[in-house]
């Protein structure tokens, strides 16, 4: 944390600066300074967050395996912390990277679509209907995935199974109850669409007229248009996106909590129920009910999620920001 | 590249063969020009199914159940397949906790917008604006999880109550407050503020009268969407408030209700045992109903929030130029 800085002071030491005789004196400090503080204060929660975490799950990261298997519901023997969160953040990681594999060709494609293809009058509203997928609530999006979605997927898990049964993620039996993996994923998928797409949208909407207008000219038709002008200069744009996307399937919790049935297994099969789990999911599974040492333990999982999550959407700003600078277009 | 070939037979149509060569790409890149076309429409209408799909889905399930008792009734002394019995304390927990998220983030946010439009410069300026992205990007359970730490650290381990579940709320509410109001006070022209300047006005008493007066309607556009945001949040609320059947209004005191909790603790609960069949006194998949229930009043909460937000910017708002 480099970036914390003390605001600026005169630069001269004994003779204030005319400036600030003149402007920032009276309430005009008080003013600025109550701004200056809730700029502060936001630093000061994100570092609060990851010190309270680490300081609750310290007696966990602290605790023998043996201790841990004591007190900790579902704690197999002679573990230690890191072997027992390796599938759940196996299960979050796969549940995430499938969930960004549907979501990011369908975002662009929605995103080309409102910055490029549908008529100019409708694209806000377009925008808009697009948003209001992620206004939903995710236990909305539960609800739906085990009673709608569920269903409807079970015979295109069944016909993946029969014909791609020899690829490892369709392996296996399928399971009847539709509670699996794959499910869950196009749940992730779909709550995940409007994050990347307003981002892509964006993007996509600042290449230069100039780049496009000369590609239409040399006699390229849309789609070579949107190839050769529109896609490279969105490029990092969309990079940044989907790894948006991805922090947030990461951390999402009540779809794959309603949704999947969970194991503690490094498995691939996603058309099998009891297989994964994720993080957050388990999590608020066994929250409610912890008690001790393994809200600890708890805490500890979930002070993983919150690096993993941390780590991505850290690496996406970068790239926005990195390309912010050195935009091509000017 | 057939197309291309010159035909001398007169210059009355040579326009047209013209107009023909230069339109007229050769079929395979019309062909995948219309294919891309085409893909491209389908990625939308793939995006709407859902949309189409659950919100019909919480129409026609939830709407059976909306009755005046549903929404004035709490769960107290409710047990297996009673069918009465409603949602009043999850409404009233979700307005409370919702409202208090509210009053914590509105100001933090709000002023930090401020800071980063009209003070924001050097270092302290991009950290802030760094963070807040990333801010955004918190998982919803570790801002739970954040306020359980918090408040153990203060009242011991095992509380839940109210203002846990608000201050859990704030930590996702207040990046999406700073973002929207941001984007607001930048659209205020930097004229309106010269004049204000010019005039003699104070720098703290130009933000207050001209640069918020200005940008009110898509301040509260941006604090409704906020709002919408995070009024269906279910992981935080679930480790912070936990779950009762009661009504409580005391935010401090004790576990409160949810809309999203409730629809997930009746979820998970299951179909009743009716010993004695269906009847009148005992509906067996009454939990599921209470779910669409529950889902369906916060569904429309969260879209009214979201219309109103967004009227309230296109009717309000100044014409700017």
């Amino acid at each position: 944390m480099t970036t914390t800085v003390s605001p600026p002071r005169p630069r001269v030491p004994g003779r204030p600066r005319r400036r600030s005789r003149t402007t920032d004196r009276g309430f005009n400090r008080v003013f600025r300074w109550i701004a200056v503080g809730a700029g502060v204060l936001i630093l000061a929660v994100l570092a609060a967050v990851a010190v309270f975490l680490l300081q609750q799950a310290w007696p966990a990261l602290t605790a023998g395996s043996d201790e841990l298997a004591a007190s900790v519901p579902r704690y197999p023997d002679d573990t230690s912390l890191l072997e027992y969160v390796g599938p759940l953040v196996f299960g979050t990681l796969l549940a995430a990277a499938l969930a960004l594999a549907i979501a990011t060709p369908v975002a662009m494609g929605i995103a080309l679509f409102i910055s490029h293809y549908a008529p100019p009058r409708l694209s806000q509203v377009l925008g808009y209907l697009v948003d209001l997928l992620a206004a939903v609530p995710s236990v909305i999006y539960g609800l739906w995935g085990i009673y709608v979605l569920g269903p409807a997927a079970l015979p295109v898990w069944e016909w993946l199974n029969s014909w791609f049964g020899w690829f490892p993620l369709f392996a296996g039996p399928v399971s009847p109850t539709s509670r699996v993996l794959a499910t869950v994923s196009v749940v992730l998928a779909v709550m995940i669409l409007p994050i990347i797409t307003a981002v892509a949208r964006e993007v996509f909407l600042q290449t230069p007229k100039l780049h496009e207008e000369a590609a239409l000219a040399l006699g390229a038709t849309r789609w070579e248009m949107v190839r050769t002008a529109v896609l490279p200069f969105g490029r990092s744009g969309v990079i940044s996106a989907a790894m948006l996307g991805l922090g947030r399937a990461l951390g999402e919790t009540m779809a794959v909590l309603m949704i999947l049935s969970p194991g503690f297994l490094y498995s691939f099969r996603i058309l099998d129920a009891s297989q994964q789990q994720t993080i957050a999911a388990y999590i608020a599974l066994d929250f409610p009910e912890a008690s001790g040492l393994a809200v600890n333990t708890l805490i500890a999982t979930g002070l993983v999620l919150f690096v993993i999550t941390l780590a991505v959407n850290m690496a996406a700003r970068a790239i926005v920001a990195r390309r912010k600078d050195f935009s091509g277009a000017n | 590249m057939s197309t291309t070939t010159i035909d001398p037979s007169g210059p009355a149509d040579a326009t047209a063969r013209t107009r023909a060569a230069l339109t007229g790409a050769d079929g395979a890149r019309r062909r995948k020009d219309r294919t891309m076309t085409v893909l491209i429409w389908a990625a939308f209408v793939v995006a709407m199914a859902p949309l189409v799909s659950l919100i019909w889905t919480v129409l026609s399930n939830g709407a059976g159940r909306i009755s005046m008792d549903f929404l004035t009734l709490s769960m107290r002394n409710i047990f297996g397949g009673d069918p009465s019995g409603g949602i009043y304390h999850a409404i009233a927990g979700t307005l409370i906790i919702t409202a208090l998220a509210t009053v914590i983030s509105v100001p933090i946010g709000l002023l930090t917008a401020i800071y980063l439009v009209e003070y924001g410069k050097g270092a302290l300026a991009r950290a802030v604006t760094f963070f807040i992205d990333v801010m955004t990007g918190i998982p919803s359970i570790v801002a739970g999880l954040f306020a359980v730490s918090l408040f153990t650290l203060i009242l011991g381990p095992g509380v839940r109550m109210g203002i846990i579940g608000a201050v859990a709320l704030s930590v996702l509410m207040i990046p999406v407050v700073v973002r929207s109001c941001e984007e607001m006070l930048k659209l205020v022209p930097h004229e309106l503020r010269e004049a204000s300047y010019a005039l003699g006005v104070p720098k703290w008493l130009t933000i207050v009268k001209v640069v918020l007066r200005t940008s009110v309607a898509g301040l509260t556009t941006g604090i409704l969407l906020a709002v919408a945001r995070v009024i269906g949040e279910t992981a935080p609320l679930l480790v912070t408030v936990g779950v009762t059947d009661s009504i409580n209004f005391d935010p401090f005191e004790g576990r409160m209700m949810t809309l999203p909790v409730f629809a997930y603790r009746q979820y998970s609960q299951g179909l009743a045992t009716c010993p004695g069949g269906e009847s009148a006194s005992c509906v067996a998949d009454i939990a599921i109903q209470n779910a669409w229930g529950a889902a369906l009043v916060l569904i429309v909460l969260v879209l009214a929030l979201n219309l109103v937000g967004r009227l309230v910017n296109r009717w309000f708002s100044p014409k700017l130029r």
